[in-house]
């Protein structure tokens, strides 16, 4: 796997898998298959650094955050953080670890209570820390009175509105409360699900731009969701680019305008559209046809088959492992392979699978 | 796009008003819009929400819900008639016949329990009695296929939800095409889609306002997708346009300090602006209810002068079809005499 540095990593997911059972509706509730919401994903996070996922909407984003911070048992696969298997631990050593492990979501309506002031927003993570004797030292609640104004005035809200409610606020507003939240326990790594989506461009700017503060101020490491990919590659070290539950390609956010590798990642950087009438008029567009394909069923090809413009027979029956392009640029796409395998026909491509399936199973 | 030097003017909005009444106050939603679009152009509404763009459209179509809204003063000339002015039924009519709306949300303008097919023989035949079912149903059939539906003589027999939001996008585009309207109005069309499928969409609705000359307004807060579809541009702010520009003039030479600080805030992946720091506006747009006379952007503005807590700017021409509504270009003559007149009518 393609390293950035020599640093160790802060979190290291390995063939992460989340299946969510589909079930027969009926009263032996079967399981009848599964929705592979994340499809064995691997992926490292170095300590100061944002590492963007970027894709479209059901590609897996939101489950890898869910599952990294154990709000969803993974299926399989391994989450160390800290070096914590967090997968594996028992409870009360996972919850101690995620105290460095913290969130903000997408909708800063949905995911703040809103019978809850902004102070007992703020300063419930660190109630329940300290009620569970999980903090390094325990706080009085003078000292969280003083914490939650700290990190109100740090956020950029008024301290003054401490005892009002979140419908009181407006969309930025909330997700500085979140942020606020997100950094009660000073979190080593922050988890952010599409934090400024929903935002108007001129308030995205504004949490943008708080969020790149507050990681020099306090040498926080994001794993950052968008689906937007000017605002990835804005806030972005490294970009990782999910599809259909798996990632297609890995590379530094600086190189992946300028080379991206896999097919899919050039169609959706020549679709989103950008700000400038000139180079939208010079651009070529690579309009995909179709829609992306339900996460039900499993798949013994490229994932990107279906709607690929360079698929080859030997993509249809064979998974694209990671493919080095540099040390800093890695992608899953039989393009890239060393042996070239566009010459390759139907039928021997489907006789080399059947061959290796033979063989797996011989083993077993 | 596509800018004729001497296109047919379609639809003009002239000083149109339209307020809510809430228990809180009047909500100036649209407060004094006009514009212009001719045919075969594509105007683009930019703004943030909030900012009238939909009620702007709405308004157009007379789908104000009434209480608590009303349109208080204006016109929206459709071919030079006063369509604010006609009757209810001449209105039905002119909506899906003479111009269409796709809104954000498809299901606003699908009804669920239905099948595809019986919605748009429906629209169609609404519009054009004389046609048979059978007719109907083959140009439904042809404009499914148009807007790239797969297998459309099968899937016409689905219901909504038997379709991703990419496809009910587009069998809502069909159904806005069926009646071949001079206008469409398309609110937020792509908002709620993946870049991927945006990119089928605004192609779609490029295309068909290249080859039948339809002339379009784009409703949206994506400057990106502004910059690549419309020829001109309205920028809207607290219920008002606060500036009017060809699309390369906007982005070239903004005017008014909203529009420039817009452009700015907006992430860009293909230029290396790396200093990790975007431009911001601070602050956030105004509670349009009981709005003092003022500039409503003059909390968030840089360039503020006195006399912009005082006075609503007048709009300035700039030539070439550019004007903006902006006390730095206006003369400071003009300013003083605004400065005094607005100082004695507080006091009095
Ligand atoms: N709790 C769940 N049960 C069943 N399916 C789920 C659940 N959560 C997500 N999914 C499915 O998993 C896929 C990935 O979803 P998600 O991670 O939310 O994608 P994204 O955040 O990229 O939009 C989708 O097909 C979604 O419907
Ligand atoms: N039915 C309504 N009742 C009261 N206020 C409304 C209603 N519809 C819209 N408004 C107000 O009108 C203003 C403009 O809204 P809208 O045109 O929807 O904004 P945009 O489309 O630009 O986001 C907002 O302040 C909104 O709250
Ligand atoms: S592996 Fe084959 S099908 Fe998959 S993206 Fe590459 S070329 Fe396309
Ligand atoms: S009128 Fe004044 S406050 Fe308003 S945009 Fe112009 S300079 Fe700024
Ligand atoms: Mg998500
Ligand atoms: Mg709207």
């Amino acid at each position: 796997m393609a390293t950035t540095s020599t640093k160790k990593p802060l979190l290291e997911v390995r063939d992460l898998k989340q299946h969510f059972p589909i079930k027969t509706g009926n009263l032996f509730n079967r399981k009848v298959g599964a929705i592979r919401a994340v499809d064995g994903i691997s992926f490292d996070v170095y300590p100061g650094e944002t590492l963007g996922i970027v894709g479209e909407s059901g590609c897996g984003k939101s489950t890898t955050v869910r599952s990294i911070a154990q709000l969803h048992k993974p299926t399989s696969g391994s989450v160390i953080f800290n070096g914590i298997d967090m997968v594996k631990a028992d409870t009360r050593t996972m919850l101690k670890a995620r105290q460095d492990m913290q969130l903000i979501f997408q909708d800063p309506y949905a995911s703040l209570d809103p019978r809850m002031t902004v102070r007992s927003i703020i300063a419930e993570p660190m109630v329940i820390y300290n009620n569970r004797k999980l903090l390094p030292e325990s706080m009085t609640s003078h000292e969280m009175e003083v914490r939650v104004e700290d990190l109100m005035e740090r956020v950029g809200l008024n301290k003054a509105f401490k005892n009002r409610y979140p419908h009181e606020f407006s969309g930025g507003q909330r997700q500085r409360i979140g942020i606020a939240r997100a950094l009660a326990l000073n979190p080593k790594i922050i988890l952010a699900d599409e934090p400024v989506s929903a935002l108007d461009v001129s308030i995205q700017a504004q949490i943008l731009n708080l969020l790149t503060d507050l990681q020099k101020e306090f040498g926080l490491t994001y794993l950052f969701i968008a689906h937007d990919l000017a605002v990835i590659q804005h806030i972005s070290t490294r970009i990782a680019v999910m599809y259909l539950g798996k990632i297609v390609e890995v590379s530094d956010s600086a190189q992946l305008y300028d080379s991206p590798k896999h097919p899919y990642t050039v169609a959706l950087l020549s679709a989103a559209p950008i700000p400038d009438p000139k180079v939208e008029r010079e651009r070529k567009r690579i309009i995909l046809t179709g829609d992306v394909p339900s996460p039900d069923k499993e798949r013994d090809g490229c994932y990107f088959y279906d709607r690929c413009p360079k698929r080859m027979p030997w993509c249809s029956c064979h998974i694209p492992p990671m493919f080095d392009i540099t040390d800093k640029h890695e992608v899953a796409c039989w393009l890239y392979s060393k042996e070239d395998v566009s010459k390759i026909s139907m039928e021997d491509a489907q006789a080399d699978a059947a061959k290796i399936k033979a063989e797996a199973i011989n083993k077993q | 796009m596509s800018l004729k030097p001497n296109a047919k003017a379609v639809l003009e909005v002239k000083d149109l008003k339209t307020y809510f009444k809430t228990d809180d106050g009047i909500v100036k939603a649209v407060d004094g819009v006009s514009f212009t679009v001719h045919e075969g152009e594509t105007l683009g509404i930019v703004g943030e929400s909030g900012s009238g763009k939909s009620v702007t459209n709405l308004s157009i179509m007379r789908l104000i819900p009434s209480p608590p809204g009303k349109i208080v003063g204006g016109e929206v000339l459709f071919e030079g008639e006063d369509i604010l002015k006609v009757s209810e039924s001449e209105m039905r009519d002119i909506r899906g016949d003479k111009i269409s709306m796709i809104f954000q949300d498809p299901m606003t303008s699908l009804n669920p329990f239905l099948k595809i097919s019986t919605q748009m023989i429906e629209t169609i035949r609404l519009h054009n009695p004389q046609t048979d079912k059978k007719e109907a149903l083959a140009r439904s059939i042809e404009m499914l296929k148009l807007v790239g539906i797969p297998s459309p003589e099968k899937r016409i027999y689905s219901y909504p939800h038997q379709f991703s939001g990419g496809m009910r996008q587009r069998v809502m585009i069909a159904q806005a095409l069926s009646c071949n309207a001079q206008v469409l109005l398309a609110d937020e069309p792509t908002t709620a889609l993946d870049v991927t499928i945006q990119a089928q969409i605004l192609e779609l609705i490029s295309e068909i306002n290249n080859k039948m000359g339809t002339a379009v307004i784009l409703v949206t807060h994506d400057l990106g997708v502004v910059a690549g579809m419309c020829d001109k541009v309205c920028v809207m702010y607290a219920g008002r346009i606060v500036e009017t520009a060809l699309t390369d003039d906007l982005y070239a030479k903004p005017a008014h300090p909203y529009t420039e600080g817009l452009i700015k805030s907006v992430p860009r992946m293909d230029t290396a602006n790396k200093d990790k720091r975007l431009f911001s506006i601070e602050g956030q747009p105004p509670n349009v209810i009981d709005l003092p006379p003022c500039c409503p952007f003059h909390p968030r503005c840089h360039k503020a002068m006195e006399v912009c807590k005082h006075a609503y700017p007048p709009e300035k021409d700039l030539g070439n079809q550019h004007e903006v509504a902006c006390w730095l270009y206006i003369d400071e003559e003009t300013k003083k005499q605004a400065l005094q007149d607005a100082t004695q009518q507080e006091k009095a």
